[in-house]
């Protein structure tokens, strides 16, 4: 049994690796339609392992939650290797962003299949509206004026978020009457609750709570990340442990009783499937790829490199440093949303700080910098570490899989003595490789195979 | 030429650029300080010795942030890395005097040696002893941690230092947190001596344990006396050490200019060493004295102490050691305020808040000199 299973695991890891470098390989195909297909394709194959025929089934429940799991934490890595790894902001804000995307998502699908429709729109609204406000200060106040200090802008916005609020709540309460007869209870859902309708009202809450927590991102990123990097890192680690401590209280601080503060919210509907996980992790690589590789992700690197020459060649640095925030907490937003649809059940335990390395873990594994590496690590970390390693383990004992804590920051501190880079550097695969302007070759050398290699 | 023979404009009258619409952000200040004052104020008002019980419970958390706080501040003003380990140090600190006082009875051993001596001097010998004990593992712990993790890291990016420090930090959590080592559980602490509690109303009475202190009156305890009693002491210590001692000069001249001093002939490493091995003392010592204050343990019990320790040392400015003691004090005040007017589980979010709004008003504390320009 061990040694079968670990044989099996071994394979099944293995193989997911092929995958995405198949994955990756495939969507950098030249015609669209390639891309279409082979992104088909790729997502077919998985769906068919998934699939059980006759008493057969290739990834089993353990495995499939594994893989929801992977692509969850695919989303929040590559926004943490977004702010840390291309942008230099070391974070320990991500887990309490992924929170905040799983309550909010979950809080909306919850609250419609109770027939109450105002966790949408008040989201929905609050962040449209908040959106349009921000962009409004920004544009007209903030913007006209050079000059104005970090606090006041942060105190204009906040005017405006709570403006946005406050409206999104009136509206909310204004419209749920007219949506709730279609909604119907729990145990006579109407007709907007129930088939398709409750899958569109999924994709909206998965991308309103990205919305939602790229907005918060951004109200506690503009004082924040004019501080150094050691200082971000402790006030984002202090903004992981007020939201964990926000969501104890959630039932008694914050006016949602549904939440049930640390006793945990129940009764999520799992509406996660692996068509809807594979989306949300193609679309996060996607924007991945396509900022990192525009003169805007240009420009967030050479942040990273050196502020003061950024400056000097004309980069907003602290726009720069924002935009980063807000996109990777968008991410980590989309991949809470998918994690709370499939496993249902949130916790706070689940969002405690500790646990919140675990992004900062995957990213340094996989190279800072390095998108592959970071795909590559959510997926061989959740399979290898949470899987094989938690499974291995508990052959030797009950206790035994608590070891494996113990063995994350041993292999963190060997990885960051011996190869601080990453395993994988700045490799990338596929899609995400950077297309080089690539000086012609010199007479006489003529190497097809060589590529040029980033930074 | 014409120009540099005119008289120059006094300085009162040169242009300075206004920022515009700073008096928004000082106002949102002004308009927070008012309502936290409001608060306070009424409180004071309605309940007056209340709020001083609430001050005295401030005062002991702040002293013991101090302790702690003293660790980060020397660390950082010497390295420039967030220690984040320290606070872990605080918890093996805590735990060792646990083991020897449960498993080995060693604040006893004065009773045992020499069985006819007052019981009261037992007592103070036995458990000195064991604060030592508890310091000195502390210090060794320290100085390993220093040797293996951070010594090689000395030239690297200071991030990669605070990754491994994160590291080191989740290494002693949940090493500590196996069964045979700490067990996962909330233990209570065994304390060394008895804590007296006196309640003044109507001058000082002892306190019975087990019944609530009467209406309207202050309980002050022993532990309280001898936390606040051994901060400053050793505040006292750490300034003499730091003003008068050779080795206190080659810490102030390392944490100036690391290169110059090693020119000098100063020896860099043994000084970092010596450092953490200060300040890991301090925590050992804030360890006991924390869990003999509030008598639970368990294996993550330093983290949050630790890092609001932190927050209290970049308030009053970082590599300070009078600023450590000061941040801490009105750390602890904050904290006790919050837990009693607002909510106890917000006492951990006014730390952070106070950290945000410390960096954004004056970056280097009440203590801290400007930052020197680097080449």
């Amino acid at each position: 049994m061990g040694i079968g299973f670990l044989v099996i695991s071994i394979v099944k890891i293995a193989a997911i690796i092929a995958w995405i470098y198949g994955l990756l390989w495939v969507m950098g195909r030249p015609k669209w339609w390639m891309k279409v297909l082979g992104a088909a394709a790729a997502f077919g194959i998985v769906q068919l392992a998934l699939t059980k025929i006759g008493n057969f089934q290739i990834l089993n429940t353990f495995d499939s939650g594994l893989l929801f799991q992977a692509a969850s934490m695919t989303m929040v890595a590559l926004g943490l290797n977004l702010i840390y790894g291309f942008n230099g902001q070391f974070s320990l804000g991500q887990w309490g962003f992924y929170g905040i995307g799983a309550y909010c998502a979950a809080d909306i699908t919850y609250r419609w299949t109770m027939g109450d429709a105002r966790g949408l729109l008040v989201v929905g609204f609050g962040t449209i509206i908040g959106a349009a406000l921000m962009y409004a200060i920004n544009r007209f106040v903030v913007g006209r004026l050079h000059g104005v200090p970090v606090l006041s802008a942060f105190t204009l916005y906040l005017i405006g978020a709570v403006a946005a609020g406050g409206l999104a709540v009136l509206i909310g309460n204004a419209i749920n009457p007219m949506l709730a007869p279609a909604l119907g209870t729990i145990s006579a859902p109407g007709p907007l609750n129930s088939g398709a309708s409750l899958q569109v009202v999924f994709f909206l809450a998965v991308i309103f709570a990205g919305i939602f927590a790229a907005e918060v991102s951004f109200l506690f990123g503009l004082p924040v990340l004019s501080l150094g990097s050691d200082y971000f890192g402790i006030a984002t680690l202090g903004f992981t442990i007020v939201i964990n401590t926000l969501m104890v209280n959630s039932d008694t601080i914050l006016p949602f009783p549904e939440m049930k503060g640390g006793r945990g919210m129940i009764g999520i509907p799992k509406l996660t499937n692996w068509f809807w996980a594979f989306l949300f992790m193609l679309l996060v690589i996607m924007i991945m790829r396509n900022v990192i590789r525009s003169s805007t992700g240009r420009a967030i690197m050479s942040v990273r490199e050196d502020e003061t020459a950024a400056v000097a060649m004309g980069i907003d640095v602290a726009g720069t440093k924002l935009l980063a925030f807000m996109v990777g907490s968008f991410f980590a937003g989309l991949g809470g949303a998918v994690y709370a649809h499939y496993i249902g059940f949130l916790s706070p335990g689940t969002f405690t700080f500790l646990v919140g390395f675990n992004p900062l873990i995957i990213v340094v594994f996989g190279g800072l910098g390095s998108m592959t590496g970071t795909i590559a690590a959510s997926f061989g970390w959740t399979f290898f570490l949470e899987g094989l390693l938690r499974v291995l383990l508990g052959y030797l004992g009950t206790e035994a899989p608590t070891w494996r804590f113990v063995l994350y920051p041993i292999a963190l501190l060997l990885l960051m003595l011996l190869r601080p880079q990453g395993l994988l550097g700045t490799v990338e695969w596929g899609f995400l490789k950077q297309k080089f302007f690539r000086p012609p070759p010199a007479a006489g050398e003529n190497q097809p195979g060589q590529t040029a290699v980033a930074d | 030429m014409q120009k540099t023979l005119q008289p120059q404009a006094p300085a009162e009258a040169v242009y300075k650029p206004r920022a515009p619409l700073a008096w928004i952000g000082k106002a949102f200040l002004t308009l927070l300080s008012i309502a936290i004052i409001y608060v306070l104020g009424k409180n004071l008002i309605d309940d007056p010795r209340l709020f001083l019980d609430f001050v005295l419970g401030g005062l002991q958390l702040g002293f013991v942030y101090a302790m702690i706080a003293l660790g980060y501040t020397m660390v950082y003003g010497i390295v420039k890395l967030i220690n984040f380990a320290h606070g872990d140090v605080f918890m093996v600190g805590a735990f060792v005097s646990y083991f020897a006082v449960t498993d080995f009875n060693l604040h006893m051993w004065p009773a045992a040696v020499f069985p006819g001596i007052p019981s009261w001097i037992s007592v103070v010998l036995g458990s000195i002893t064991v604060i030592l004990l508890s310091m000195i593992i502390c210090v060794l712990l320290a100085i390993t941690i220093e040797r293996v993790a951070y010594k090689p890291l000395r030239d690297a990016p200071r991030i990669a230092a605070l990754i491994t420090a994160i590291g080191v930090s989740f290494f002693l959590e949940y090493f500590g947190a196996l069964q045979f080592v700490f067990s996962p559980r909330f233990i209570p602490y065994e304390r060394p001596f008895e804590v007296v509690t006196w309640y003044i109303k109507d001058g000082i009475h002892v306190l019975e344990s087990g019944t609530p202190a009467p209406a309207g009156s202050i309980t002050i305890s022993n532990i309280f006396l001898i936390i606040v009693a051994a901060s400053i002491l050793m505040q006292l210590l750490l300034q003499y050490l730091v003003r008068r001692t050779k080795i206190g000069v080659a810490m102030r001249a390392t944490s100036f200019d690391k290169p110059a001093s090693r020119l000098m002939g100063i020896q860099v490493d043994s000084v970092i060493s010596f450092t953490f091995a200060v300040g890991a003392a301090f925590a050992g010592l804030g360890g006991v004295l924390y869990a003999i204050a509030y008598p639970m343990i368990h294996s993550q019990l330093g983290i949050l102490p630790g890092l609001k320790a932190f927050v209290a040392a970049v308030l009053g400015g970082i590599g300070s050691i009078p600023g450590a003691l000061v941040g801490a004090l009105i750390m602890g005040q904050a904290e006790a305020m919050t837990m009693a007017y607002v909510s106890t589980p917000m006492r951990d979010a006014v730390a952070f808040t106070i950290l945000i709004i410390v960096l954004l008003v004056k970056p280097t504390g009440i203590f801290g000199e400007p930052e020197k320009e680097k080449a």
